[in-house]
C-alpha cells in the first residue's frame, strides 16, 4: 500500500508473501489488508499469488482478482522506483493543475499509469489528495507537495536526480 | 520556551518538517507538532509560546527561522497571538475549537482543554438519553447526505443484535473538502471519544474507521492517536476501534460500498433497504457516520443539546466545517453557523480570488455538487436553501473558479470522473458517464451541437432518475449547471427562456 512506503524490494519472495497470508487471513475482511500487505512489501501484488490468496480465503480466484482490478492501487506488476501521483481534482484544476498534469507529462516523456525507461518513476494521477488549500498538489511516494508549479516540479526532479 | 509546528499534511506540503528542523537546529526550545488551525495562506504558521504569550508567525520557512528567534515580535511575519487573527475570531469552533490549538497527540494536552467531558457525561447517562441528545441537537451527517444523526442511531440503538458496529466513514474524496483529514491530524482523539460515545448509545463494541489511502499523514498520525488511547485504557475496555485503509476508489466514501469494501470485496453498492442500520457490516446492525459528525458528538455531549442546536439556520443546526479551496486568495477551514451568505464567504472572508480575477463560478459539495452562477452567491448556505437550487452544501467544500474556466470542459470532467470512478453496478451511471462524455465532446468540437445537447440533457434525465446511488444520481448536476448558466462555453446559443 502506499500508506507508510518504505524502499521495497520488487523481488517477488514466494515464502515472505506466504507469511504475510498467513499472519492477516484471520481478521475480518482480510482480503484488502493482504494486498495492502502484500503490495507494502513488494511494491505489487504478483498475480501467480492469486490462487494461493483465494484458497486461504476461501474464494474464488475471480473473487480475488476482481478486488485486485477494482481498487486503482493495486498493481500487478513493478512500478518505478518512485510513484509520481499529480492532482486532477477541481480545486487543482482551478489552480492550474491541467497545466502541471500536461508539463508532468512532457518532462517525464510517459502518459498516466507509465513507467520512464529508466524506471526512475511511474506517473499516476489522483482524484484529490486533500491538499485543496494549497492546490495544485501532487504527492512523491508518501510526500504531499502543496502550490506546485511546472519549475517546481523540475526543481523537485533535479533534487532527487542529484540524490539518487 | 515551546515552539508549535503543524504536522498538517498540507501544512508539511509547504515545508513545515524543514521549518520544524531549522528550530532544532537553532534554539533548545521544545517543539510541538500540533494541527492546523486551517489559514492555509498563512501555512506553514508555528507560534511560539514564551510564559504568557503565545505569537503566530506564517508562512514561515527554514530561512525565516533565525531571524523569528532574533527579533521576536517585531519580525514582519509575526501576526500576533492567534485569537487575534481575524479570519479565526469570525469563527464559531465547536467541532474545531481543540484543533491547532493542542499537541495533537498528547492526551493530556486533549483532557486539558475538555477532551472526555463528553464521554463522562454519556457514561452516566442510558443509551436511549444519548440518543435522545444527539436528535435534540438537530446534528445531521456531515459527510454530504445529512441525515438525521439521532435518528440513524435510534434505528440501530432499537435492533436487537449480538454485535454491532460503529463504522467512520473517513473516505473523504470530494475534490475541494479536508476538514476529515484535518481533525484527524490535529484533534484525533475528539473522533475517538466520539465513536466511544457512538459505542454506547447503541451498545456497539467495536468500531472501524476507514480512511482513503490517499492520507498517509493521516493514518500515520491517527495509527498512533489509537495506540495512545489503548495505552490510557479509553479503548480496549468495551469498544475496540481499527483503522482500515481504502485503495484509491471514490465510491468507497458510499455507505454501502464502503461495507463492501470493509468485508474485503470489491467497493460496490449495495441495494437499500436494507438500510446498513439494520444490516450493515458483516450483516449485522450498523452506524456509518462521517468524521465530522462523530467529532461533534463529544462537543453535544459535554456542552448540552442546546448549545449546538442553539446555533444555526432553518432545519440546519449548529456550525458547518467550511472548505474554502481552489482559486481563493484566503483558502482554509472556516467553522461558521449555517446560514452565512456564499457572497460574503467568498469576498469578505474569502478575499476573492487567489489570481486576482473575477469569480466566475464556484462548485459546492464536492465533483458531484452544481457549479453555482454569481446570480445566486446571495444564497445562505444552508442544506435546504442550496437542495431548492440543485445545489449541494455535501461536505463543505467550496472550491472557487475565476474567469479563465472553461464550463465546457468542466462539464466533460464530471462525465469522465463518473466514468472513472463507477463502481458498475447500475447501468445509468456505467455507461452513462460515458456516453455523457463523448456527447460533450461532440458539442465541444461543434458536431451537431443542438441535437448533441438535447441528446446530453435526456442522457442526464435517466441518469438522474434510474442511478442506484448518489455517484450516477448526481453527476449530472455540474454537468446541468455548466450547461445552463454558461451555454457560450459549449458554443451553444443561450437557451431562450434563460433569457
Amino acid at each position: 500500500m502506499s500508506i507508510n512506503k518504505k524502499k521495497h524490494s520488487t523481488d517477488w519472495d514466494e515464502s515472505v508473501a506466504e507469511k504475510i497470508l498467513q499472519e492477516k487471513k484471520g481478521v475480518p475482511g482480510a482480503l484488502l489488508p493482504i494486498l495492502h500487505a502484500l503490495q507494502e512489501k513488494f511494491g505489487y501484488i504478483a498475480p501467480e499469488f492469486v490462487p494461493t490468496v483465494a484458497q486461504a480465503l476461501n474464494l474464488s480466484r475471480a473473487e480475488v482478482h476482481g478486488v485486485i482490478s477494482f481498487y486503482h492501487d493495486y498493481r500487478q506488476t513493478p512500478p518505478g522506483r518512485q510513484v509520481i501521483k499529480i492532482c486532477r481534482a477541481e480545486a487543482c484544476q482551478s489552480m492550474a493543475g491541467r497545466n502541471l498534469e500536461n508539463h508532468a507529462k512532457q518532462k517525464l516523456d510517459v502518459e498516466y499509469h507509465g513507467t520512464t525507461p529508466s524506471g526512475d518513476y511511474t506517473l499516476e494521477p489522483v482524484y484529490c489528495l486533500g491538499n485543496c488549500a494549497c492546490a495544485p498538489a501532487m504527492m512523491v511516494d508518501d510526500k504531499l507537495y502543496g502550490r506546485v508549479t511546472p519549475e517546481k516540479f523540475d526543481a523537485l526532479l533535479d533534487k532527487k536526480g542529484k540524490a539518487s | 520556551m515551546k515552539v508549535y509546528v503543524p504536522h498538517d499534511a498540507s501544512s508539511l506540503s509547504l515545508g513545515a518538517d524543514e521549518v520544524a528542523e531549522a528550530f532544532k537546529k537553532n534554539t533548545a526550545a521544545g517543539i510541538v507538532r500540533n494541527g492546523s488551525c486551517g489559514l492555509y495562506w498563512l501555512e506553514p504558521m508555528i507560534e511560539i509560546e514564551n510564559g504568557k504569550d503565545r505569537l503566530a508567525y506564517g508562512p514561515v520557512t527554514a530561512e525565516d527561522v533565525p531571524s523569528i528567534l532574533k527579533q521576536g515580535r517585531a519580525h514582519p511575519l509575526c501576526l500576533g497571538p492567534i485569537g487575534e487573527i481575524k479570519a479565526l475570531k469570525i469563527q464559531n469552533r465547536l467541532t474545531f475549537a481543540r484543533c491547532g490549538v493542542i499537541e495533537a497527540l498528547s492526551i493530556d494536552d486533549y483532557k486539558a482543554q475538555g477532551g472526555f467531558k463528553g464521554l463522562e457525561n454519556a457514561r452516566k447517562c442510558s443509551p436511549q438519553e444519548i440518543v435522545n441528545a444527539v436528535k435534540e441537537s438537530g446534528l445531521r451527517g456531515r459527510g454530504g447526505a445529512a441525515f438525521p444523526t439521532g435518528i440513524k442511531w435510534q434505528t440501530v440503538l432499537d435492533c436487537k443484535a449480538g454485535q454491532k458496529y460503529i463504522v467512520c466513514n473517513a473516505d473523504e474524496g470530494d475534490s475541494g473538502t479536508f476538514a476529515d483529514r484535518m481533525i484527524m491530524e490535529g484533534d484525533p482523539f475528539s473522533l475517538i471519544e466520539g465513536m466511544m460515545i457512538a459505542g454506547l448509545a447503541v451498545g456497539a463494541t467495536q468500531g472501524y474507521i476507514y480512511l482513503r489511502s490517499e492520507y498517509p499523514n493521516a493514518y500515520k498520525i491517527f495509527r498512533q492517536a489509537i495506540e495512545i488511547a489503548y495505552k490510557h485504557g479509553y479503548l480496549g475496555d468495551g469498544f475496540d476501534l481499527e483503522l482500515r485503509v481504502g485503495a484509491g476508489a471514490y465510491i468507497c466514501g458510499e455507505e454501502t460500498a464502503l461495507l463492501e469494501s470493509l468485508e474485503g470485496k470489491r467497493g460496490v453498492i449495495r441495494y437499500k433497504p436494507p438500510l446498513p442500520a439494520i444490516k450493515g457490516l458483516f450483516g449485522q446492525p450498523t452506524v456509518v457516520n462521517n468524521v465530522i459528525t462523530l467529532a461533534t458528538v463529544p462537543f453535544i455531549l459535554a456542552k448540552g443539546a442546546e448549545a449546538y442546536q442553539k446555533c444555526g439556520a432553518g432545519k440546519s443546526r449548529g456550525t458547518l466545517t467550511i472548505q474554502l479551496a481552489g482559486n481563493i486568495k484566503r483558502p482554509g477551514l472556516y467553522e461558521l453557523d449555517f446560514g452565512i451568505a456564499l457572497k460574503e464567504l467568498l469576498y469578505d472572508i474569502g478575499g476573492g480570488t487567489a489570481t486576482g480575477r473575477p469569480v466566475k463560478t464556484v462548485q459546492c459539495g464536492g465533483p458531484l455538487g452544481a457549479y453555482l452562477h454569481e446570480s445566486q452567491f446571495d444564497l445562505p448556505v444552508t442544506y435546504e436553501d442550496f437542495a431548492g437550487q440543485k445545489a449541494m452544501v455535501g461536505h463543505g467544500g467550496i472550491v472557487v473558479f475565476d474567469d479563465t474556466v472553461n464550463m465546457a470542459e468542466q462539464a466533460r470532467y464530471a462525465m469522465e470522473f463518473c466514468a472513472v470512478e463507477s463502481c458498475g453496478k447500475c447501468t445509468p451511471c456505467r455507461i452513462g458517464s460515458v456516453r455523457g462524455t463523448e456527447v460533450i465532446e461532440k458539442i465541444i468540437a461543434g458536431e451537431k451541437p443542438e441535437m448533441h445537447r438535447k441528446l446530453l440533457e435526456d442522457l442526464c434525465a435517466t441518469m438522474l432518475d434510474g442511478s442506484l446511488c448518489a455517484m450516477g444520481g448526481l453527476t449530472p448536476y455540474p454537468v446541468l449547471s455548466a450547461l445552463k448558466f454558461w451555454p457560450e462555453d459549449f458554443g451553444l446559443a443561450p437557451e431562450r427562456k434563460a433569457a
